[in-house]
């Protein structure tokens, strides 16, 4: 005797057979009656007509018999709604049973009707049930709540409700915090406002992670959801709470593991990198990643995908775990695909060999998808890993060889990769490649080909010939070939002018005159004009150097990695895209990650770069900054106020002339200058008269500011560096008529924060055709707003004739501080932990060679003597390789490497820095000691 | 959360659904068909399908889909654990869980669903609390319930369902106290050619049957506690203390239940019970190919070896195997295209062999 009999029907109607049996008095019948009804019910068959019958079969002791009728109203009551009330009384009065499992149940069901006459009657016994003496009770109210926001989200605020919750969250009961914590979060999810509704605090943090440690799996899922939105104050509280967590990476279940590595990650943003603790729990993070791999198929999938995310963070804590990314036989095809993503993630000179040999088995697989992707992984790998390209090529050359038709195509589009990022190293197999022209069907493959032709006509005796081969079909081409092809021959025709003069003209005029297509017209005009009006130009154009690829094209960018690093385990994790992009009527609240407390000063310099990208500052707040500084705002002079009344209309003439040379000037903007009169300013002379012997390395003095533009005032003038501090050494010439008096100078907020430290002391009055120098002293504890380009400082100098403004490049060196040196350590840390998007590469030509042998030595010493420090010195192969590191004043550190060929007059520079932005500065100032 | 539940049978017919929210019409389940329809087997569907509205989180077990609907953002796992667990909680109630199953006990499973899930948040899920609060069903409890009128929902609440070990219920009683612990091994190794190990790793668990009375407190400790440093716990164990003392502390559910599992790298070295020493070729003049395999033992520290199987599963290509054992049987499905082997114990004075010839058919796209 078994339920299947309650599917079997007879000839008569169904349902008045039902109706009947549920009629009946007896309950036995009842109750089978009422499991039929159900049985259709789960199959899908529409079984509303017997509502009224079966709620009257409601108000039974048999707890059975009630949850099946629960179960029935559930899915029936929305499109019965007035049938429905008969029911609200019997749910009412089982709110008030004795037995908390009726309590819980009738509270349960009522939410689960979606009808608002119902709604109106749950509110009472939903409030009774928040304060329920049953902690049972109390964790299914809980979710009640949320049931019944989703209804009428209005209703629970005004009922405060959410009060009760909120309340919840410190109940004596683990399951009930956790559901709390659920139902807040869906709230939270679904509100318009998209606020949070409970603000984290300390003590609810503490009271979630006790709860942790004691409620069910789900339970501590939601916990540990809602534990990652929270910002912990300082780094002890993100060391504490990561230690609490960290005995949930042992779970059994997949989903608490992988909540916990979310939390873990986001935190572990906050504690510097090179503490031990980080080291710790990187170390303890691999093995429940690894853990995962070994669970079903689709816990795998979505574990890989999040791992996806975590190698490119955080790459270190999975670099030895190669190994368990193997594909096996018997994985699914989706998770074949995920593991092949990351073996090229992890792919590094240790280990490359192992998973090119991987790789390889991969192409002679049959499905060809996967081997598809496995082709392209060995040229990715190739362009990852250098040193193994050319054991890539040569697999790549070996899978040719099997001539199977998707392989050989693959591995063409990936030798292409390969050949523009080592460029003239694989040329030889282009023979090769050349043999299995036909076979190629795919467009992408015929487009990599033809380029490949294009680029090396030089060394392919027959390119024309088979350039004209792919010419003859040209119409029925994918458009990408077709542009392919016309550039290819342009390519050859410049190559190989004398005898391909009838193709080029002949795919010119198929582009331009026969095709559809806009793009390969006017690609096509393009060339053709250029080739008609200066084929040299056409040359500088069409053979133009490409640049690098690099293998961080397939990275995800950095700022979209670190918001969903934020929503690892969700499905965000899983799609890589931020949810607002797919989730519907989500609001834009994005997560980022926690600032670490190191990366502090950085921070607050690039939220004031998005804050003010503008070169020339809007109108509005520039007066706004004069404004303010006739007000007496940040003047440097203790003597301000006084004699301002000489200049007469100080505040006019700042408005009036300062907007007219801003109008005027597009190339530099006016800074509030100061209104400092300077005749206090009678001591003559620069203090610090004689420069202290340094051989730091100082700029020539550069006019900023011409007589011309300047009324008569021209400036010069330079920065320097004496006994750590920073000067601004400037020459005042008069070539005006007049006297000047009454100099001050203010500077507008830079990138750097640099302010006058000092008031201006000048010779003044200054007669006509006399130059005096003043050397100002600067600080850099002014306000900060990032500039374009960097470097710059603009200007303001006051005197009697009027405020002139000019801007000026603060040489980057001269920002190198003295306590520039890094803990080797340190700096190899850093090294790695900065990701390699950030590196920047610059070449530093034709420096002047002493003697061979000592050079580096030179360029070590020189650079100290400009607070860069070298670290670290090392000889790989002939070339000295020196590590260096410097400090901006604003804490920015900057990590160099440069690579010294003997012989070669020229020095590569890499440079690594969090704020990569600041490379340009650099690479300048390097430069100029170098060669100064 | 989760949204409903459409449990779907391997020719694609969605025979039970159930919605915890409000209903959402079955068409929703074409979606996952478009992708039934492009992979080329059941196992391959990806688990994580988006559409339009909704998003489908399925599993694949016992040749039936289980597809959870969810309208907002969720954490993926918690949905493929949370479908897992139901279909280990049909296992453990009926003993198997296949569609004809499901028919049959369609109230419990119901109920049982019902009973997971509230409003898509996990209500309750240990099989322990399930079982007080929904007996399993058996021919006695049927008869008696028939007999005496009573049903096999409990109308009380289950005791240890708030307690600080929501996995144990309290009053047990056993008049003989025992307790077992299955300790399985599973080695995943690739072993080249020349029989040397490529990489071995061991996935193991310690699976347990305890039954006694009372609230036992348990303790289990290993001679060479070490070689442990990637596990996962049952949630009774306490951590701390292995943490310190490298000690499995615990009060044990009632029954059975996986107390640990665990994995052990391919850094350290793992002992392979077994050999096997092949000669392969599957395209050998014309269609036909050959195969030979000798099994050994190898390292077994005196124990004899049983129950072996061996499955070679055979490219697409392979139409038949024709092939003779000189111990156990052997079959070859054409579909799913794998060799089973049954070997049984092996024999160290007479090694177990399997060869023959392998037909392929005559356009072969292999590439080996």
């Amino acid at each position: 005797m078994t339920d299947s009999k309650y599917f079997t029907t007879t000839k008569k109607g169904e349902i008045f057979e039902l109706k009947s049996e549920l009629n009946n008095d007896k309950k036995e019948k009842k109750k089978e009656a009422v499991k039929k009804v159900i049985a259709s019910m789960t199959v899908g068959k529409d079984v509303s007509a017997l509502f009224p019958d079966v709620v009257n079969c409601m108000q039974t002791d048999n707890l059975e018999l009630k949850k099946l009728v629960y179960l029935y109203l559930m899915n029936y009551a929305k499109s019965q709604p007035d049938m429905a009330i008969m029911a609200v009384n019997t749910f009412v009065k089982d709110c008030e049973d004795p037995n908390p499992l009726i309590r819980a149940l009738a509270v349960r069901t009522m939410g689960c009707i979606r009808v608002d006459k119902i709604t109106e009657y749950l509110c009472e016994p939903l409030r009774k049930c928040l304060k329920d003496e049953d902690p049972y009770v109390r964790k299914t109210a809980a979710v009640c709540v949320a049931k019944l926001y989703d209804i009428n989200s209005s209703m629970v605020e005004d009922q405060g409700f959410l009060d009760q919750l909120k309340d919840l969250l410190s109940d004596s009961n683990p399951m009930v915090v956790a559901n709390a914590v659920a139902a807040l979060s869906e709230i939270n999810e679904s509100s318009s406002s998209g606020s949070p509704l409970v603000e984290m605090t300390p003590q609810t943090v503490n009271k979630l992670l006790t709860a942790l440690n004691e409620c069910t799996e789900w339970g501590q899922v939601f916990i540990l959801d809602s534990l990652a939105n929270y910002s912990p104050r300082d780094e002890r509280e993100a060391q504490s709470t990561c230690e609490r967590i960290t005995p949930r990476l042992a779970h059994a279940n997949a989903a608490v593991v992988l909540s916990a590595v979310k939390v873990l990650m986001k935190f572990m943003e906050m504690l510097p990198s090179d503490s031990e603790f980080v080291t710790s729990l990187t170390k303890k993070l691999a093995p429940p990643l690894v853990t995962l791999l070994s669970s079903e198929p689709e816990v795998q999938y979505v574990a890989l995908r999040n791992i996806n995310l975590i190698v490119q963070k955080r790459p270190d804590i999975l670099k030895h775990e190669m190994k368990v990314f193997f594909v096996k036989y018997n994985d699914p095809i989706y998770v074949k695909l995920e593991k092949l993503d990351i073996m090229i993630r992890l792919a590094s000179q240790a280990n490359v060999a192992q998973v090119l040999s991987e790789l390889k088995e991969y192409a002679t697989e049959v499905d060809v998808d996967f081997v598809r992707k496995a082709v392209r992984a060995i040229g990715r790998c190739a362009i990852k890993v250098e040193q193994s390209a050319e054991r890539c090529v040569s697999t790549l050359l070996d899978l040719i060889q099997t001539k199977v038709n998707y392989v050989v195509q693959e591995a063409i589009v990936v030798i292409k990769d390969i050949f523009r990022k080592y460029p003239n190293k694989y040329e030889s197999i282009i023979s090769t490649l050349c043999e299995n022209l036909d076979t190629l069907d795919e467009p992408e493959a015929r487009a990599s080909m033809i380029w490949i032709i294009g680029e090396y006509a030089e060394r392919i005796d027959n390119a024309d010939e088979l350039l004209e081969s792919f010419l003859e079909g040209f119409a029925d081409e994918n458009s990408q070939v077709q542009l392919q092809l016309l550039t290819a021959i342009v390519k050859l025709f410049l190559k190989r002018p004398s005898d391909t003069q009838e193709l080029v003209q002949q795919v010119l005029s198929l582009a331009t005159q026969d095709s559809d297509n806009p793009d390969l017209r006017d690609r096509g005009f393009i060339y053709w004009r250029l080739l008609s009006t200066d084929p040299a130009a056409a040359k500088e154009v069409v053979l133009a150097e490409k640049p690098l690829i690099s293998e961080e094209t397939d990275l995800l960018e950095p700022t979209l990695l670190d918001e969903l690093i934020c929503h690892i385990s969700s499905l965000a994790s899983v799609y890589h895209k931020p949810p607002s992009a797919f989730v519907e009527g989500r609001s834009g609240i994005r997560k980022s990650l926690p600032a670490s407390a190191r990366a502090g000063s950085e921070g607050v310099e690039s939220t004031e770069s998005q804050a003010a990208p503008a070169v020339i500052p809007a109108q509005d707040s520039l007066i706004g900054d004069l404004l303010s500084m006739d007000i007496g705002g940040p003047t440097v002079a203790p003597v301000a106020a006084a004699p301002a009344a000489p200049f007469g209309s100080a505040a006019m003439d700042l408005l009036g002339g300062g907007l007219d040379t801003l109008l005027g000037e597009t190339s530099s903007s006016p800074a509030p200058p100061s209104a400092l009169p300077a005749s206090s300013a009678a001591l003559l002379g620069d203090i610090f008269g004689a420069p202290a012997a340094s051989a730091t390395y100082v700029a020539p003095k550069t006019t900023w500011l011409p007589a011309e533009k300047g009324k008569g005032l021209d400036i010069s003038g330079s920065f320097v560096r004496r006994n750590g501090q920073l000067f601004m050494d400037l020459t005042f010439s008069n070539k005006a008529m007049q006297p000047m008096l009454g100099f001050a100078i203010q500077f507008n907020k830079n990138s750097f924060g640099i302010t006058p430290a000092s008031p201006l002391q000048v010779q003044s009055p200054l007669p006509p055709g006399v130059a005096a120098d003043a050397s100002l002293p600067l600080a850099t504890t002014g306000p900060v707003q990032k500039m374009e380009p960097l470097t710059t400082l603009q200007v303001a100098v006051k005197n009697n004739v009027d405020v002139m403004y000019f801007a000026c490049q603060i040489p980057m060196h001269a920002l190198f501080v003295e306590d520039g040196q890094m803990d080797k350590r340190v700096f190899l840390a850093t090294w790695k932990e900065i990701p390699a998007q950030n590196e920047v590469q610059y070449t530093i030509t034709n420096v002047m060679h002493s003697a061979d042998s000592n050079f580096t030595d030179t360029v070590v010493s020189r650079m100290q003597q400009n607070n860069v420090f070298t670290i670290a010195k090392r000889n790989v192969e002939g070339q000295d390789m020196l590590y260096q590191s410097l400090k901006l004043t604003n804490g920015i550190w900057v990590l160099n490497e440069l690579k010294i060929q003997p012989g070669n007059p020229n020095i590569t520079l890499s440079l690594k820095s969090r704020t990569p932005n600041v490379a340009e500065g650099v690479f300048q100032a390097y430069d100029n000691i170098l060669h100064g | 959360m989760i949204h409903s539940l459409f449990i779907i049978n391997p020719s694609g017919d969605v025979f039970m659904e159930k919605h915890w929210k409000s209903v959402i019409s079955r068409s929703v389940c074409d979606y996952f068909f478009d992708h039934q329809r492009k992979a080329s087997s059941p196992e391959d569907i990806p688990p994580v399908i988006a559409t339009p509205h909704h998003y489908l989180i399925s599993v694949y077990r016992s040749s039936m889909f289980f597809v959870a609907v969810c309208t907002t953002e969720v954490a993926p796992l918690f949905v493929v654990e949370f479908l897992h667990r139901v279909v280990d909680t049909f296992e453990d109630y009926f003993s198997e869980c296949t569609e004809s199953i499901i028919k049959e006990h369609y109230v419990v499973v119901y109920e049982l669903l019902d009973e997971m899930l509230d409003n898509g948040f996990p209500l309750a899920t240990e099989s322990n609390i399930l079982k007080e609060l929904i007996k399993p069903p058996n021919i006695l409890r049927t008869i008696a319930n028939t007999v005496t009128g009573k049903s096999n929902v409990s109308s009380t609440l289950p005791s240890g369902q708030l307690s600080n070990i929501p996995w144990r219920r309290t009053g047990v009683k056993y008049t003989n106290n025992e307790a077992y612990f299955d300790m399985i091994e599973e080695v995943d190794a690739i072993i080249d050619k020349s029989g040397s190990t490529v990489c071995a790793e061991i996935q193991g668990y310690i699976d347990c049957c305890i039954k006694l009375s009372g609230m036992p407190d348990l303790s289990l400790s290993f001679v060479n506690p070490r070689l442990f440093d990637d596990v996962s716990f049952h949630p009774c164990v306490r951590f701390k203390r292995w943490e310190s003392e490298r000690v499995l502390s615990f009060i044990p559910p009632d029954g059975n239940f996986r107390l640990m599992s665990y994995h052990i790298g391919s850094q350290s070295i793992v002992a392979i019970p077994v050999y096997v020493r092949h000669s392969l070729c599957l395209r050998e003049s014309g269609s036909g190919g050959r195969l030979d395999i000798t099994l050994g033992p190898k390292q077994t520290l005196g124990r004899t070896i049983e129950n072996v199987v061996l499955e070679i599963p055979m490219p697409k290509s392979v139409l038949n195997c024709g092939l003779v054992t000189n111990q156990g049987k052997y079959t070859f499905d054409p579909v799913s295209k794998l060799l089973v082997w049954e070997v049984g114990r092996i024999d160290v004075t007479k090694l177990p062999n399997i060869r023959g010839t392998v037909t392929n058919c005559h356009f072969s796209a292999l590439y080996f």
